[in-house]
């Protein structure tokens, strides 16, 4: 009878963990059907994705998926506003435990080059009929997404092309021009950037000229890349290039003078005294892709509209940032979600998410509707986005992002906020760069 | 789980109340390890398996969600000579010095006043306790905008001595006081009312012998007080040295984003983060991590065998 006793409860015990291990497994039997768009059984699709405010903004193309297909529910949920050091090591364990990430998951720019090395754990969306739509995506977004074994298993969502902000109120009292035609013609090249802040400087206004030094790097490298190659840290064959590659080092230069020349606010961008400076005015301009413009309006707030306004970006086009949507291996209805992928990355699921976000169309054909060509923003005085935004994009080169990009951008930028702020010297500022992107890409 | 093992009636017949004899044998020796066998099964899941699996970790090359190669010894080889490891040790070394020496002298301080008669005493004794109350996050929040560059409070006071602003995360230094406060105001006061319980255990006897043969304030304190209080103060040590030492809220929430560089040349970079930056931040190197999670483990058993060597001596230890 004791042993009974015992047996029972090692029983309850194990039925328990047995329930709660289930419990973490989720998920069905997958349905097996024939034609993917009235699967015998309904199916839900889950979507995560990730990114402050408004997101990826699906909700409206959401609702009316799910009005239009009882038999595949889409539920959409955006788990965090923290890409790198929130999402992306999630989504990495669960796709290693094999479960628990979505039937289709948002993935940002800097993180491709490492999902692209692991392509064990994506569904082949070719296998699904979506080579079919490499016509609709600039080159640059469609290379990303295809993986290490050549099979595409992401499609573009937004693009970030490149304008410059700046402050209209500190212009003036700089007596710098403040239409953005003029101001445009003010700074056609870096240099003529760098004159402009000098003057600016001048002018006492008790603002910088520019934030800090990553934003500005990150502009002028999204432009320089193209002209070497298409490759920035890595080349094509994952091997660092970043003391080899004159767009890294040119980009660098930059930073470093802007930074002598006392033009920078010596802020870390994204963080908490940033937000409260572009609020309060204390630098004049910003290197602006897309999805800036929805992080100054909700950084500055109600009481500076207008204040800030939208120019063209010295030196040409760039592209800085920007995700895809991939299909993990570990979905039960690869065919279902692949086809819900399908609508969302399609135009219509592009044009909904431009108008309830913000984030750019990376598809062609949402880019040239008369809907997102002709938005304007409100916010920077009704500067017309989608024609200056599609100008932007137009000619755009497909920049190569290695396995260890992410490792390496985040490496080599915090030495170059050291070297803004004076923790680590100008003269030894590029080879403590150059040994900190080594260190990081292992 | 009910128990229906009740002990026998008297008056049935021994045949049938074998079985029942036997369970009230189960009752009484069974019984006791399964009502602790709930901790211990936690225990096994969240303490024992990641401690082993950590190790088992640390001697593979693995990546989060990629390759995993067995390599030995490799890690810790690598980690020993990797330049930022030393100097996350150092900074957590650096910083717990930094924190808790002010902090017992100060907790010690305040429990000798405490232990006074003073007016108010409860409410006094009370006071010195609450930030415990708050949440570490919140206090490491707040000190975080207190040392702001540019509209901090603390660089506004120093403004009026016509001190310059300060970047309180651009030096080592600077990045350390800031964090130390953060720490010595939180647990400060918590020492002290341990201290303070155990000052009041000391017999009074002592002091009254003491000031009959006309020993100062200043004397019974040293000569009476601090020996009779020394296993509370060894307790205190050990309990700041395993805090000290795994030390990481604060000084992830001074950094504000939250990369766990500990500033842009790792200025006040602890070996906390530093595990959780090569785990989950840059490299996804899981593997070397672990080498340095272990490290950690050896580095606080050391920590704390000297602090008891250390501890032992105060007071004229014999």
């Amino acid at each position: 009878m004791t042993n009974h006793k015992r047996f029972a409860v090692t029983g309850v015990l194990v039925t328990a963990l047995a329930a709660m291990t289930a419990a973490c497994g989720g998920g069905e039997a997958p349905a097996p059907s024939a034609d993917a768009s009235t699967p015998a059984e309904p199916v839900t699709i889950n979507v995560h994705t990730f990114g402050g405010g408004e997101n990826f903004g699906y909700d409206e193309a959401v609702k009316k998926w799910n009005a239009e297909h009882p038999n595949i529910q889409v539920k959409y949920s955006n788990l965090t506003d923290r890409f790198e050091d929130v999402y992306l090591p999630q989504l990495l364990q669960r796709l290693q435990a094999g479960s628990g990430a979505g039937d289709i998951v948002g993935i940002d720019e800097g993180a491709m080059g490492l999902m692209a090395a692991r392509p064990q754990f994506f569904t082949d969306l070719g296998e699904y009929g979506l080579q079919d739509r490499k016509a609709d995506f600039p080159a640059a977004k469609w290379e990303t997404g295809v993986n290490a074994e050549g099979k595409l298993f992401a499609l573009g969502t937004d693009i970030g092309g490149m304008t410059m902000c700046y402050r209209k109120d500190l212009f003036e009292k700089a007596g710098l021009p403040t239409d953005r035609e003029e101001v445009a013609k003010l700074w056609p090249t870096w240099d003529a950037y760098l004159e402009a802040g000098k003057k600016f400087s001048a002018a006492d206004t008790g603002a910088k000229w520019m934030d800090g030094p990553n934003t500005i790097y990150n502009v002028i490298l999204s432009q320089e890349a193209p002209k070497n190659g298409n490759v920035s840290y890595f080349d094509k064959e994952n091997n660092l290039v970043l003391e080899t590659n004159p767009a890294v080092k040119t980009s660098f230069d930059w930073v470093q003078k802007f930074s002598q020349q006392g033009l920078t606010a010596k802020l870390q961008a994204f963080t908490p005294p940033w937000n409260k400076a572009i609020k309060g005015g204390d630098f004049a301009t910003m290197g602006c892709p897309s999805w800036m413009l929805g992080v100054i309006s909700g950084a500055a707030g109600e009481e500076n509209k207008g204040n800030w306004d939208v120019a063209a970006v010295p030196g040409g086009t760039g592209n800085w940032g920007g995700s895809w949507l991939a299909v993990p291996k570990q979905t039960k209805h690869p065919k279902e979600a692949a086809e819900v992928l399908n609508y969302l990355t399609g135009k219509d699921g592009h044009i909904a998410a431009f108008k309830e976000a913000g984030a750019f169309p990376s598809s062609i054909p949402a880019q040239q509707d008369p809907e997102v060509a002709g938005l304007k923003n409100e916010y920077f005085n009704d500067v017309p986005t989608g024609e200056i935004f599609s100008a932007s994009v137009k000619d755009l080169q497909p920049v190569f992002l290695g396995e260890k990009h992410a490792q390496v951008k985040t490496s080599v930028e915090k030495v170059l906020e050291g070297m803004d702020q004076g923790a680590v010297g100008y003269d030894e500022a590029w080879t403590k760069f150059v040994e900190a992107g080594v260190k990081a890409a292992g | 789980m009910t128990l229906q093992l009740a002990p026998p009636p008297r008056h049935a017949s021994p045949r049938r109340a074998r079985p029942s004899r036997r369970a009230g044998r189960f009752d009484l020796r069974g019984m006791p390890y399964l009502l602790v066998s709930p901790y211990f099964l936690l225990f096994a899941v969240f303490g024992v398996f990641p401690l082993l699996y950590t190790l088992w970790l640390s001697l593979h090359d693995a990546e989060l969600a990629g390759k995993r190669e067995f390599a030995g010894l490799a890690n810790y080889a690598e980690l020993i000579a990797d330049a930022e490891f030393w100097n996350a040790v150092f900074n957590t070394v650096g910083m717990f010095v930094l924190a808790t020496v002010p902090q017992i002298i100060m907790a010690l301080v305040l429990a000798n006043a405490l232990n006074k008669r003073l007016r108010g005493r409860l409410l006094l004794r009370l006071g010195v306790l609450l930030p415990m109350v708050t949440s570490v996050v919140a206090v490491a929040v707040v000190f975080s905008q207190l040392y702001s560059r540019d509209y901090g409070l603390f660089n506004w006071i120093l403004g009026f001595a016509g001190i310059e602003p300060i970047a309180w995360q651009n030096e080592k230094w600077s990045a350390w006081i800031a964090i130390a406060t953060m720490v010595d105001w939180r647990w400060t006061g918590y020492n002290a009312i341990i201290l303070l319980a155990a000052m009041q255990t000391i017999p009074k006897d002592l002091y009254e012998a003491a000031a009959i043969d006309g020993a100062s304030a200043r004397r019974q304190f040293w000569q009476i007080t601090l020996p009779m209080l020394r296993p509370t103060i060894v307790f205190v040590v050990f309990i700041s040295t395993i805090g000290g030492l795994t030390l990481f809220t604060e000084p992830v929430m001074f950094e504000g984003e939250q990369m766990m560089t500990g500033g842009t040349t790792g200025q006040y970079q602890t070996v906390a983060m530093f595990i959780v930056e090569a785990a989950f931040r840059g490299g996804f190197e899981i593997g070397y991590a672990s080498a340095a999670a272990w490290l950690l483990f050896v580095l606080i058993l050391f920590g704390t065998m000297i602090n008891y060597w250390f501890t032992r001596r105060i007071g004229g230890a014999r």
